[in-house]
């Protein structure tokens, strides 16, 4: 019988086909995907990766729906002008917390995975409202609209302990607060913006769109674009023991 | 020819379906109350007000309905089921319209940005998925499912499985496409390209494609031809591994069971690796699998001669199904993503070119001895050249693979350019193609309204296509060289944002390619409107039907 002959087998008989076909197409993603779950060298060993506080969470969840990532990447390439334009290429630990992942596949912006600290609050503010007003050639939309909406500082501890089921580690210290240092990381006055850099390391309190009262999605995005990429200290990153 | 009288019952499939919508309704609308953000609202409503209508159709459909089934075949002639191929064929026509309108939209925003108002629901990161959704999913999916009804019933010989179960299918997936399309523009989203729809509408999703395979499924089952023909194999592939890839990519934890935000399983590295081997696989089973079925059946159709070789078929579809699954890595070139895997996906991604070509040469050497068709049927010009365009781009697409490639290519418009020469080229005029065929085979009529018109689609989009394509190939090489551009000092020679400033003239051209295709596919919607509504009807031959075999 020729190998010809004998693939009738598939051709005649549709649960043997469907069953070739399931076999046919697992291979390929289980050799690449599951070694990913186990193999220790897939991310890095770093200090100072942490999850997002409260406010940078819900800009998180702004970014997300805007669909900023369909323009803006946050992957940096090692590569020589990649390196000099945005900085130290991405770590694969530095995007372990991110459910879903932010990594985009087009820049008609910039790459954002290290914007966080290159500009001013003021000037996040003015370009988010209108880009034109301080980039004339730029394409990007404007949003005016996220300093009319305010944040809502009691759902955001539900957000977290979800995260926290599917593996992201905030402690109960973190979500039993989560309500009050979204607020606090908003308003350099109040009284538990102590409390909160402490459970939070790096987290910068400020009034980042420069209004009182509750925080608004104004704050929370510029909140998270400025954290992007500034957990990590590459003065102290050790690229040698990381090498992969 | 008299029919024996019984009495006439509603089947377990009406009143079960009735009951389960009846309490379908009712949980939709305690959510709806329930809702903690507008849109999960919008949407319990949506589906409560969608629930009642469907059981009040089911019922009135048993009204109206003679006591018996329509029987499985006439006379000795299998009696098709062509209902929910024509509804899935029109929605095809209109979502491809609505598409096509959202991809100039957009196109038009990125060359003149005022265009996006400073309004949330139309700005550009809500109407990108859209657009997306609603050419894959919407238009390429209602072809898919219409062309895979019409040609399982055609080269099985028996009707469509199911009663209700086919108008499910249709009509569900139908109403997935919109509890997606308005969730886009709510911003309800999980972020994941072409996996966008938030968890219920997933789970809505995973319900119906469960039924659209057992329809398809039962049907081959109860084929009355020995072999099952090849186009089935593809369309039983690219049914199966969607499914398996939408369940693969897209586990998520609501926050709440009333609120439509949600929190993929998966994150970081390994939320990138599943996205993308699902993001490429959609390209590679639903863009491809799918509609290499289409070419199988409609072309040796239309060309009235046999597929080329047989045995190139059966090692095209498992070479392909195979080779397809590893590619994904490749959209992760230079990522955080470990070597291996990236390696692994380019090597397996220039193997693919091998399989695709093998595909297309099937493809276009089923025209041996019929050559001359493409001076006088535009029709089938147009499914032979969307083989051609097959041809191009699955070239291409290897070549952008290999790592020294994919560091100038990736993150600009290449990679629009090429997915565009794929999804215009290919899946566009192969989709087309088959309507134009599918609709006077559908609703029984001669032939077309009018070729000529055909002939000017043709040409006014291929002129569109070509616009937009070589657009894209000089902004997306332009911007990729002016990134990694020093000048003599060793300083970067351009910001960032004056290469953002040179891709303007290419966007307007792309623009106005964009709109090209669009007048096309308008040219296309009246002439099968017309085929519909004064076409002549065909008398049908009774002819003596043998087995292959």
């Amino acid at each position: 019988m020729s190998f010809w002959t004998r693939h009738q087998i598939f051709e005649k008989n549709s649960i043997i086909l469907i069953v070739g076909i399931l076999l046919v197409i697992s291979i390929g993603g289980l050799v690449e995907i599951t070694p990913l779950f186990y193999l220790k060298s897939t991310i890095e060993k770093v200090d100072g990766v942490r999850p997002y506080t409260p406010l940078e969470l819900a800009g998180r969840n702004v970014y997300v729906r805007e669909g900023c990532y369909l323009c803006h990447s946050q992957m940096i390439r090692p590569l020589r002008d990649e390196v000099e334009r945005y900085g130290h290429f991405s770590l694969a630990a530095e995007s372990m917390f991110d459910h879903p992942f932010q990594w985009g596949s087009k820049r008609t912006g910039p790459d954002l995975a290290r914007v966080g600290a290159k500009y001013s609050d003021d000037w996040h503010v003015t370009h988010l409202i209108n880009p034109r007003a301080i980039v004339p050639q730029s394409v990007m939309p404007g949003y005016p609209f996220l300093s009319q909406a305010e944040v809502d500082p009691d759902t955001i501890a539900d957000h977290m302990r979800t995260l926290r089921a599917v593996g992201v580690p905030y402690t109960d210290e973190q979500i039993a607060n989560a309500g009050a240092d979204l607020k606090a990381q908003a308003d350099p006055d109040n009284a538990g913006s102590d409390a909160f850099t402490k459970r939070y390391a790096k987290a910068v309190v400020r009034n980042f769109d420069g209004k009182t009262g509750t925080p608004t999605e104004m704050d929370a995005l510029i909140a998270y674009l400025q954290m992007l990429g500034t957990l990590v200290d590459f003065k102290i990153y050790n690229e040698k023991a990381n090498l992969r | 020819m008299s029919q024996p009288s019984i009495s006439k019952s509603m089947t377990i499939g009406e009143s079960g379906l009735a009951v389960v919508f009846a309490a379908t309704a009712f949980l939709c609308v305690i959510a709806s109350a329930k809702a903690l953000d507008a849109p999960f609202a919008f949407h319990a409503a949506l589906s409560a007000a969608a629930s009642l209508a469907a059981v009040f159709v089911i019922i009135n459909r048993y009204f109206e309905r003679p006591a018996a089934l329509p029987p499985a075949e006439i006379n000795g002639r299998p009696n098709y089921n062509m209902g929910p191929i024509k509804f899935s064929s029109f929605m095809a026509m209109f979502w491809g319209i609505a598409g096509f309108l959202v991809g100039l939209i957009i196109a038009s925003q990125l060359a003149w940005p005022a265009l996006n108002f400073d309004l949330p629901w139309i700005q550009f990161g809500r109407l990108r998925p859209l657009h997306t959704s609603a050419v894959i999913f919407a238009f390429g999916g209602n072809v898919l499912i219409a062309s895979s009804f019409y040609v399982v019933q055609k080269s099985c010989r028996v009707r469509l499985a199911g009663d209700l179960a086919p108008w499910f299918v249709v009509i569900g997936y139908n109403f997935f496409i919109l509890v997606a399309g308005t969730g886009y523009l709510l911003g309800v989203t999980q972020s994941k390209e072409y996996a966008e729809p938030e968890w219920y509408a997933d789970l809505w999703l995973t319900i119906v494609w469960v039924v659209y395979l057992l329809v398809f499924l039962v049907t081959v089952i109860k084929r009355k031809e020995p072999h099952i023909f090849v186009a089935n194999w593809f369309y039983l592939a690219f049914i199966v591994t969607i499914a398996v890839l939408h369940l693969g990519n897209n586990p998520a934890l609501p926050v709440s069971a009333f609120g439509s935000k949600s929190y993929v399983a998966w994150g970081g590295i390994q939320d990138a690796m599943f996205q993308w081997w699902y993001g490429h696989n959609a390209v590679g089973f639903f863009l491809t699998a799918g509609f290499l079925a289409i070419m199988y059946y409609f072309i040796p159709k239309r060309a009235d001669r046999p597929i080329y070789s047989y045995r190139l078929s059966i090692i095209h579809f498992w070479a392909l199904i195979f080779l397809y699954i590893w590619a994904g890595p490749h959209h992760l070139h230079y990522t955080a993503l470990p070597d291996w895997t990236q390696t692994l996906g380019m090597t397996f991604s220039i193997m693919l070119w091998m399989p695709s070509w093998g595909g297309m040469i099937n493809g276009l050497m089923t025209l041996s001895g019929a050559w001359d068709k493409l001076r006088t049927d535009p029709v089938l010009r147009m499914l032979v050249v969307s083989v051609a365009f097959y041809g191009m781009s699955t070239f291409e697409g290897p070549m952008m693979s290999i790592k020294v490639v994919n560091s100038l290519s990736h993150y600009t418009d290449w990679t629009i350019g090429h997915v565009h020469s794929g999804a215009l080229g290919w899946v566009g005029f192969v989709s087309f193609g088959a309507l134009y065929c599918l609709v006077p085979w559908a609703w029984n009529r001669k032939g077309l309204y009018s070729l000529k018109l055909v002939n000017w689609h043709f040409w006014v989009a291929t002129l569109g296509i070509v616009l937009y394509i070589s657009a894209m190939w000089v902004s997306g090489i332009l911007q990729g060289l002016m990134w990694r551009a020093y000048t003599s000092l060793g300083f970067l020679e351009y910001s960032f944002i004056e290469t953002v400033e040179a891709m303007h003239p290419f966007y307007i051209i792309r623009a106005a390619g964009g709109g090209l295709f669009l007048i096309g596919s308008l040219i296309m919607a009246y002439n099968l409107w017309m085929t519909v509504r004064v076409g002549e009807r065909e008398v049908q031959m009774p002819v003596a039907l043998q087995p292959a075999e």
